[in-house]
């Protein structure tokens, strides 16, 4: 009996030489326990050396092989053919990105994003390492730990037509982690983030679609984060309205 | 260090179709919540121009409130109802996501939180419709 097989219609660009990107059919050997990746490995393997595409730790970890799996955002690592079978599979690149070739997007946006909200501890003063750590009891660690979980995939970019519609909005994951850090007992930077989540680009783009948080592979629902980043930023705008020392 | 940015001029950017939001029920349904606004803002106008023939007497009110009893008010209100309905049922969905309550220790599910508001939300209905046909006698 021959071997099954499954066939994969993969998005393919040359830059410099196409005008747009194709589709191309590769038919591969189905097998149960193969997910979108493995059949990516095995194209480029065995059929067409070409193929471009990123990926790395094939385990839901890096956040490197998010691609557009039957026009859904998915880690293709973890996108299993059993769930597609005997019907073709459509493989393309993250939506709403620009393409460098093939599968593989300019995340250069993303980046320059994440940095803006400055994902880290921000201290006015710190204190000398003779005093020890800075303690958190767990309602603390609570508060943001679910917002640590993101791995920058950028499946919630692809699923956010508020993006693909306003490549200037921050984005969710972006806005995730600048509320993850003003969540943190340990942080005193939420003024320096506000300034950029509170922005004309920022968590006031968002229309509360809601797809971000379903897509995301590590449940750490960035559409929770933004609306709740709306809520301290209306506070904030009260405050510096309201209140005779209130920052302007 | 500086990053490496790839050819911008090599980049393909993706255009979105206009009818993106037939793409998935889910945008689907968020459009039907954003045109929602819409029929409500339409009923809000309607009801502050009935207001208004409050003010100019018996007869200009009972003459508007007659023309809103033709059967294209009627459909339009129903519609707009539907909408209003919708709206609010996607509105207490929202507030359990924005604002997560807690007791004690323990996180309150947000499908508690949203029920408790629908709840609340069919009482004070029902209260205010007991009112209503109390008063009108």
């Amino acid at each position: 009996m021959s071997e099954p097989t499954i066939t994969l219609n993969v998005t393919r660009y040359r830059p410099g030489q196409d005008l747009a990107p194709r589709s191309q059919p590769y038919s591969i050997p189905y097998k149960q326990d193969w997910v979108v990746l493995d059949a990516l490995n095995y194209i480029k393997d065995h059929l067409d050396g070409t193929l471009t595409y990123r990926w790395s730790c094939r385990m839901g970890v890096c956040g490197s092989c998010g691609m557009m799996v039957n026009g859904e955002p998915k880690l293709t690592c973890a996108a299993f053919l059993r769930d597609y079978y005997p019907q073709e599979i459509r493989v393309e690149p993250l939506a709403h990105f620009p393409v460098i070739r093939d599968l593989v997007i300019d995340m250069s946006d993303f980046l320059d994003k994440l940095k803006s909200v400055k994902p880290w501890i921000i201290r006015k003063t710190e204190k000398p390492i003779s005093q020890g750590e800075y303690l958190q009891t767990p309602a603390e660690l609570e508060a943001y730990k679910q917002f640590t979980q993101c791995i920058n995939c950028m499946l919630c970019y692809a699923a956010c037509p508020v993006y693909g519609l306003e490549p200037e909005f921050l984005g969710p994951a972006a806005i995730a982690l600048g509320y993850r850090y003003n969540m943190d007992s340990r942080d005193q930077g939420k003024d320096e983030r506000q300034r950029v989540l509170g922005s004309h680009d920022g968590v006031w783009q968002c229309t509360f679609v809601g797809e971000c948080t379903e897509v995301c592979p590590k449940h750490v629902d960035p559409a929770a984060a933004i609306q709740r980043s709306k809520v301290d930023t209306a506070q904030n705008w009260f405050k510096s309205v309201l209140l005779p020392w209130g920052e302007r | 260090m500086s990053a490496v940015r790839p050819d911008k001029s090599k980049l393909y950017y993706p255009k979105m179709p206009a009818t993106w939001w037939l793409r998935k029920p889910s945008y689907f349904l968020f459009m039907l919540r954003e045109l929602s606004s819409v029929f409500i803002a339409i009923f809000l106008i309607v009801f502050l121009i009935q207001i208004y023939q409050l003010t100019r007497g018996p007869e200009a009110y009972v003459a508007f409130a007659q023309g809103l009893s033709s059967s294209g008010w009627v459909i339009f209100h129903l519609v707009a109802l539907a909408f209003a309905i919708y709206h609010s049922i996607t509105w207490f969905q929202s507030t359990a996501v924005v604002l997560p309550l807690r007791l004690g220790e323990r996180a309150i599910p947000p499908g508690v939180v949203t029920a408790l508001h629908i709840g609340a939300w069919i009482a004070i209905s029902l209260a205010i419709l007991i009112l209503f046909l109390a008063l009108r006698g």
